[in-house]
């Protein structure tokens, strides 16, 4: 029943996507400035459609209408009811679902919201969208269709894979999918500027705010994805550098470039080829990510979704729009004359754009690397946290310094005053950095300037803070905070990285460990039933030897019937000076526990500086309304 | 559309990329050990954990009727349990013998722990970064492969030995 809904309902929106392309083509030829009010209907129940089916999707999911082979893989009864909901979109056909979904909204919003704009640029944008909308459709329906359907229906579900029942990971999939697929409307708009020539400041006006948008959803969705990592895997760190978090952050090197690029083309003027080769570049990235983890390709938490099947559409479809891609902006690519003052803005913003364009390809080769080896010459090598570590944390000093400096120089030309203030906050930052390891007492050459390039930042954006106050520029803030945001991460990083303790020893009840600063007492188990899980509890007492206060800790070892499946759920104490963090593991056959002990400095502090860095963002898209 | 230098490098580049992604799409068995048994070891040589000079290698291997490549780590726990299966084999059986291979583990450690616990092994290699490991396609320890003279890999046990994985090995090698 279910199943034929949904579907009817995606073979409208399959037909309805034709009609537009078809309506949108006719409408092109006729040459007043107003879109035809028919197109606006098509796109309207296109998207009303669309969100239909994902709600008969989620209704399955609720019902647990295991007729619907989807729910009965993905679900299980006794499943809290959130979790139901969550897992509409915790497996690859209902995430491609909402996918869609997000594909037919953005294609819908931007026409709508655009319509000051020139009607054909904004009519090709919808034509494009539209066949990234049924590329995808057809991906839906032929290769991973949510609503097939099962017979005889089976009495209970399979279950959601445990790790996947975490309140982060819920919401993870769906920021980062607004994030990604967000992009798809400005690789449309890039293609249709190119075919009608309208460029420049006008068409900076129709994509900055979905830019935004999409930036920090994005930035949300990996912060949100690395606090679920670091709670729930039970690895105790934060970032791995695994290739699935890299295909990550490959998009959002490229739309942060694009967003700072976008202010010198819509102020200057200039930089447009850039600009469009960076809109095309962060939605072909987010689709090579796609690629990359769900073909199973690269090994990770995300295999749940690895099929080669799949792999080979996505990869035709990434194929067919790069070579669109390459082929529209090579036809239409007209040479553009650069000239840019050392000492201004657009030159600092430039800097900023080699910067991620270092970052990216860093990224990109580390991550490529072993893949292309494996298949040219069948050898075997994985590419870690050491070659990204030594490659990309000493270049992170000149970029924060110029992150700090940039913002203060004018357009076209400034005074060279700026640079003494430059000069003052760098011995300030140097002095407050000797400090910290006057008291800390280590010392590292790279780390020493790894903390004082953050001070440096951190200063200057607090300055630019109190500046802010005076002289009420709001325009100013998004950008302080997000440069705030930065420093901050990096400096906690730092700190995280330099004084963080670790400890891995096996134990059994009633032993005791002890360590240089901690001691860990074992005392003793229970078990206890949880709604869908069995869990065995482990209570430790751990007392700090320095100032003998002790706290209890009690890391979990959870089976999961459906499908059997072990997690450890770590004892995460969190203070706001530091994080205390246990994890146990059972040894088989064995009475010992493996127990992996850390100390953390200033872990909370990493995850608010990284919402800092989007909140940036957030107060921009709640600014343009108002001063716009 | 012109046609330039610049144009054509990256055409190149994309369709090179491209066609690696379809390639590595239908050879992709990075993990994937279920069609080791029955493969031929190659390139095998491993050097003693106490002494750099010393090392083993397909030859040696070809003398012993059957070898059991067991791979361990003092910090692994599971590996203590199944230590007396180990040394049971060793001792009970002259078809058979034992290779350890120290996996990212430091030299005292290892030591203290065969000290501890009995050393069942023929001959302990090392493999202190892991690489050596990864062509068997081990991704956690312990896991043991067993061979045959032609280097033929005819068991492989992934986690523990136990007492019924014990027997087969033995029916095995009878």
């Amino acid at each position: 029943m279910l199943s034929n809904i949904g579907i009817g309902f995606l073979i409208l929106v399959l037909i309805l996507s034709f009609l537009t392309i078809y309506n949108a083509s006719l409408d092109l030829k006729i040459s007043n400035q107003l879109i035809k009010k028919s197109i606006y209907k098509l796109s309207l129940f296109q998207t009303t459609f669309t969100i239909l089916s994902f709600f008969t999707l989620i209704i399955g999911f609720i019902n647990s209408d295991f007729s619907l082979i989807n729910v009965y893989e993905n679900s299980h009864t006794t499943k809290p009811f959130f979790y139901k909901i969550a897992g509409t979109w915790g497996n690859h056909e209902g995430s491609l679902l909402l996918w869609v979904n997000i594909l037919v909204i953005f294609s819908y919003l931007f026409l709508v919201f655009n319509y000051n704009h020139d009607k054909k640029y904004r009519l090709y944008t919808l034509i494009f969208q539209n066949i990234l909308i049924l590329g995808f459709l057809f991906f839906l329906l032929l290769n991973s269709n949510p609503f097939n359907s099962i017979y005889p229906i089976p009495p209970e579900g399979l279950g959601l894979n445990p790790i996947l029942q975490d309140p982060a990971l819920a919401i993870h999939p769906p920021l980062l999918y607004v994030g990604f697929v967000g992009c798809s409307i400005y690789f449309s708009a890039a293609i249709a500027s190119l075919l009608s020539g309208y460029g420049g400041k006008l068409f900076v006006q129709s994509i900055k705010s979905w830019v935004k948008i999409s930036w920090c959803f994005q930035t949300l969705g990996i912060v949100v994805g690395s606090i679920w990592a670091y709670y729930e895997l039970g690895w105790g760190g934060f970032w791995f550098w695994d290739p699935v978090e890299n295909a990550s952050l490959l998009p959002w090197f490229a739309i942060t470039a694009l967003m700072h690029s976008l202010i010198v083309l819509e102020k200057r003027n200039t930089l447009y080829a850039w600009v469009i080769i960076l809109c095309l570049l962060t939605f072909i990235l987010s689709v090579t990510g796609t690629f990359l983890v769900r073909s199973g390709i690269l090994n990770s938490v995300h295999t749940f979704a690895s099929d080669p099947s799949r792999g080979i559409y996505i990869l035709l479809f990434l194929s067919f729009m790069i070579f669109l891609a390459l082929t529209v902006f090579f036809k239409k690519y007209k040479k553009e004359n650069y000239n840019f003052n050392l000492k201004s803005k657009e030159t600092f913003i430039l800097a900023n754009n080699w910067f991620m364009a270092f970052f990216l390809i860093t990224v990109l080769i580390g991550m490529l690397y072993p893949i292309f080896l494996d298949v040219l010459i069948n050898v075997k090598i994985s590419v870690g946290p050491p070659f990204y570590n030594i490659v990309i944390i000493p270049l992170v000093i000149p970029f924060m310094i110029l992150m700090a400096i940039g913002p203060k120089f004018g357009w076209i030309k400034s005074k060279n005053k700026i640079f003494l203030k430059v000069l003052f906050f760098i011995l300030g930052a140097g002095v407050i950095n000797l400090s910290i390891f006057y008291f800390f007492g280590r010392y590292s050459l790279l780390s020493n300037l790894i903390f004082i390039a953050a001070v440096f930042l951190i200063l200057h954006s607090l300055l630019d803070f109190k500046n802010f106050i005076i002289n009420k520029n709001k325009l100013e803030l998004p950008r302080i905070i997000s440069h705030l945001g930065f420093g901050l991460l990096v400096f906690f990083i730092g700190i995280n990285h330099q004084f963080s303790l670790e400890e891995d020893f096996n134990l059994k009840v009633g032993e005791v460990k002890k360590t240089n600063t901690y001691e860990i007492n074992f005392e003793n188990i229970n078990i206890k039933d949880g709604k869908n899980y069995k869990a065995i509890i482990g209570n430790f007492k751990l007392t700090n030897l320095k100032n003998n206060l002790f706290q209890y800790l009690s890391p979990e070892i959870r089976i999961y019937p459906n499908p059997e499946t072990l997690t450890y759920e770590a004892a995460i104490k969190t203070k706001i000076s530091s994080d205390l963090y246990l994890t146990m593991s059972n040894v088989s056959r064995s009475e010992y526990y493996n127990i992996k002990f850390q100390k953390k400095p200033f872990m909370i502090w990493i995850w608010i500086s990284a919402l800092i860095i989007a909140l940036g963002g957030f107060v921009q898209l709640t600014l343009k309304k108002n001063e716009n | 559309m012109k046609i330039s230098i610049t144009k054509i490098i990256i055409f190149c580049f994309v369709i090179f990329s491209l066609s690696v992604f379809w390639r590595g799409l239908k050879i992709n068995k990075n993990y994937d050990t279920k069609n080791l048994i029955g493969s031929r070891i190659s390139n095998f040589k491993l050097s003693e954990i106490n002494n750099n000079e010393q090392y083993i290698s397909e030859k040696n291997l070809k003398k012993n009727k059957y070898t059991l490549i067991n791979f361990f780590a003092s910090w692994c726990a599971p590996c203590r349990t199944e230590h007396k299966y180990l040394l049971n084999l060793s001792n009970t059986n002259k078809e058979i013998k034992i290779i350890g291979l120290n996996y990212k583990d430091k030299k005292i450690n290892a030591n203290n722990f065969l000290n501890e616990l009995g050393n069942p092994y023929d001959f302990v290699g090392k493999d202190i970064d892991g690489k050596i490991s990864i062509l068997f396609g081990i991704y956690g320890i312990p896991e043991s492969i067993l061979i045959n003279n032609e280097l033929i890999v005819i068991k492989k046990i992934i986690g523990p030995i136990d007492k019924a994985q014990f027997n087969e090995i033995l029916k095995l090698i009878q």
